[in-house]
């Protein structure tokens, strides 16, 4: 099968990400969002090891998965740190990073 | 280690061990304690320079330069500085006369200065300022000199400034700080010239190389030797900066002795003598010297005639004699100009120390017109300042005749233009005998002052209220002013100790060289000019015998017009200055040489620095270097904050955005 489909479905996947990643305000959900746009760059990664044969690309999306459970584990925890004080679930009240 | 080099090294650490005893405990010791111990560290300079003296004469005479070294401060790349005593005949000349005449100004501080508060301190203080002098006269090299030239100007500063409450005093102290400070600069600039071309700060080593390094007349040589010259003035108080000196009267008088007699204004004279190699090399420098010794000579005479402050009538007569020292060692006259410096040494500490008894009586007034008739009411007081003043103006037998009298003959032995010098040396001498006899007929002769009555009647004058002389401010008597009451001689016997001990040297000090008699300092002292071409000279019998006869008849001559002016016709010294308004203006106005040096040095770098401060640093410094960089970092910084929203999908928006660029400009180079 030739690689422009994988790499569509990549794109695709990546987009509605980014998309979800800049329009919701729920820190759960961009998160989710998050997790999309990860694997969408896994896939892509997936489908250039196969075309060149190469494992190297496979070990990196490994890696990446590895990053990417890492960051949520860190990303809830701070959810529910959120959560325990009371604090507004909705990334655009949390603003004091302001200059 | 030879006796002589532990003798060298004992003289010169005596002063400082006192003043670190002093500084450190002299508070706990009871009374006077402080002052006896000041006196006994400097009786134990003055034995071990009496030390090395003797161990000095047991030296064969090629022998007798002898270099002590401590240690190296840094001998590398070409420089050789180490901590060296040179000890030859001149230095243990000059420390006989410091450390001797340095003690028996300490002797009369004892009882002196005892009323004051800081006693203590002004011991302290006195051991410093003749370890600083010891150690310029016993620098072996350039950097130990420089060093011990610097500490002198420091330790004159903390002396004069010693009231350091009164106004007056303390910008005294700043103003003879300022223009030693000049004379250092002159000295060091001087050294460079020097060590550039000898390569060696050492002084024996630089004299030996300096005929192979320097052809005569060379001109770094000569701008060198110029530059040591102005370093020597400041320190003498030669014309043109001499003008601390007379404002440095404003210390206790125990310290105007100490500056004028035995250290600090020698140190010039010292400098030119021991110098004498490369002054030999550079006559141009050397001509300079003497025509600089001879104005000053003659300036600091008239300026004498005219004030009436009885101190710095003294402080000019000071003045005065070292333009002829001045003039003497840089006319070659080396051992002569020495002389000189000794006797003066003796006399002028006399003069000063009876000053001091006499401006004690008079309860802190110094002003010649308020004095008189003191001859009864002190009368040990009055023979002093009488021998003093006698030797002052060249009087045989006195010891300021010979010395005086060789240095003229000398210098006129030069012939060609030196003739001129010769006829104004002797127009100073007649000054000399004037100003002299002026203080002592004005003090002491005529109609008793209400003071001096109260004194012949057995009581002390006592001020109702302190105030300065100068200014007439009201002063207490604590710290930082002057002490209640200073002590009269007749009164405290180690002031009279000091006092009868230097009537006698200035008596008897001349006979040490009497022409074709005594020649004691001339062969002393010719180990160390041993290579120059200008020391033995013998003039003829009868350039002598007319000198002699000259000095005396100028010498009386003087005192014989003073008498008349000042004791015969009491009113004719008004007469006279009102004659003369215009000459009695530029004299008393001491021939306006601060007004100069006001208008042509201070006010412009006064006015260049309010230019600094008030143009350059405020527009150029705060407004376009520090004001403009940091304008531009506000402004950039306040650009970069409106960035920071705080909300988070913009940032995330920002990224991707940023991504989408990356990627497609990618994808136009692809």
């Amino acid at each position: 099968m030739d690689i422009g489909w994988y790499l569509a479905v990549s794109a695709l996947i990546f987009t509605i990400g980014a998309a979800g990643v800049l329009t919701r305000r729920s820190p759960l959900v961009i998160l989710l969002c998050l997790e999309l746009m990860l694997n969408a760059a896994n896939l892509a990664l997936i489908a250039f090891a196969r075309m060149h044969g190469d494992p190297d690309g496979q070990i990196f999306a490994f890696i990446v998965m590895v990053v990417a459970a890492c960051e949520v584990t860190i990303g809830l925890g701070i959810i529910v740190a959120m959560h325990r004080g009371r604090l507004p679930i909705d990334v655009d009240e949390l603003r004091e990073l302001q200059g | 280690m030879t006796s002589l080099k532990i003798f060298a090294w004992l003289t010169l650490l005596a002063p400082l061990a006192g003043t670190i005893a002093i500084g450190l405990l002299g508070r706990r010791l009871p009374g006077r304690g402080a002052g006896y111990l000041g006196t006994a560290a400097l009786a134990l300079s003055f034995a071990s320079a009496i030390g090395a003296l003797v161990s000095l004469q047991g030296l064969g005479e090629e022998e007798r330069q002898v270099v002590a070294v401590a240690w190296d401060y840094a001998n590398t790349v070409g420089v050789d500085a180490q901590l060296s005593l040179l000890v030859d005949p001149l230095s243990v000349f000059m420390i006989l006369v410091v450390s001797g005449v340095s003690m028996l100004i300490h002797l009369y501080s004892i009882g002196y200065l005892d009323s004051d508060r800081g006693y203590v301190r002004f011991f302290a203080y006195l051991n410093y300022f003749v370890f600083s002098m010891l150690l310029l006269v016993l620098a072996g090299n350039f950097l130990v000199l420089i060093i011990g030239w610097a500490f002198v100007g420091a330790a004159s500063y903390m002396l004069i400034s010693f009231w350091y409450r009164r106004g007056t005093a303390t910008r005294a102290g700043i103003k003879a700080f300022v223009i030693n400070v000049l004379g250092d600069v002159g000295l060091v600039l001087g050294t460079f010239f020097i060590f550039k071309h000898v390569g060696t700060l050492d002084l024996l080593g630089t004299f030996e190389r300096s005929k192979e390094a320097f052809e005569p007349g060379n001109a770094d040589l000569t701008a060198g030797c110029i530059l040591l010259l102005v370093g020597a003035c400041a320190k003498s108080a030669q014309i043109p900066l001499h003008t601390w000196l007379p404002d440095a009267m404003e210390g206790p008088t125990p310290v105007s002795a100490l500056i004028h007699a035995a250290t600090m204004v020698t140190a010039g004279v010292y400098l030119v003598a021991r110098m004498h190699p490369l002054f030999e090399l550079a006559p141009t420098a050397a001509d300079v010297g003497a025509i600089i010794g001879c104005l000053t000579l003659l300036v600091a005479g008239t300026i004498a005639i005219a004030v009436t402050d009885l101190k710095r009538v003294i402080a000019y007569s000071t003045m005065s004699q070292i333009g002829y020292m001045f003039m003497a060692v840089s006319a070659g006259a080396y051992a002569a100009g020495l002389f000189h410096l000794m006797t003066h040494a003796f006399f002028k500490a006399l003069l000063f120390m009876a000053a001091g008894s006499l401006i004690a009586a008079m309860a802190g007034q110094q002003d010649l017109d308020k004095m008189g008739g003191f001859r009864r009411a002190l009368p040990f007081t009055y023979g002093c300042f009488a021998i003093g003043g006698l030797a002052l103006a060249g009087v045989p037998p006195f010891s300021g005749f010979f010395s005086k009298d060789e240095i003229l003959l000398l210098i006129g032995d030069r012939g060609g233009w030196y003739w001129i010098l010769y006829v104004a040396g002797y127009v100073g001498a007649f000054l000399t005998g004037i100003y002299t006899f002026r203080m002592i007929f004005r003090a002491f002769f005529g109609e008793p002052v209400p003071e001096a009555r109260e004194l012949e009647q057995g009581h002390l004058h006592h001020a109702e209220v302190h105030t300065n002389p100068a200014t007439g401010e009201v002063e207490d008597t604590d710290v930082g002013f002057p002490g209640p009451d200073h002590h009269i001689a007749e009164r405290e016997p180690s002031m009279k100790l000091a006092m009868g001990t230097l009537a006698l040297l200035a008596v008897v000090g001349g006979f040490l060289q009497i022409p074709k008699v005594t020649h004691v300092i001339d062969h002393f002292l010719e180990p160390t000019f041993h290579d120059s071409a200008l020391y033995e000279r013998h003039p003829s019998d009868g350039m002598l015998a007319f000198g002699l006869a000259l000095g005396t008849v100028v010498a009386l001559a003087g005192i014989a017009i003073a008498y008349y002016v000042w004791v015969a016709n009491p009113g004719l010294s008004a007469r006279v200055r009102s004659r003369l308004a215009a000459l009695h203006t530029v004299f008393v106005n001491k021939w306006f040489f601060d007004e100069l040096i006001d208008a042509l040095v201070v006010r412009p770098s006064r006015w260049f620095g309010s230019f600094a401060q008030q143009t350059f640093e405020r527009v150029v410094v705060n407004g376009v270097l520090v004001g403009g960089t940091t304008g531009v970092v506000k402004a950039g910084s306040s650009a970069v904050r409106a960035a920071q929203t705080g909300f988070l999908r913009y940032y995330a928006a920002l990224i991707v955005l940023g991504m989408v660029v990356i990627g497609f400009y990618f994808l136009m180079a692809a």
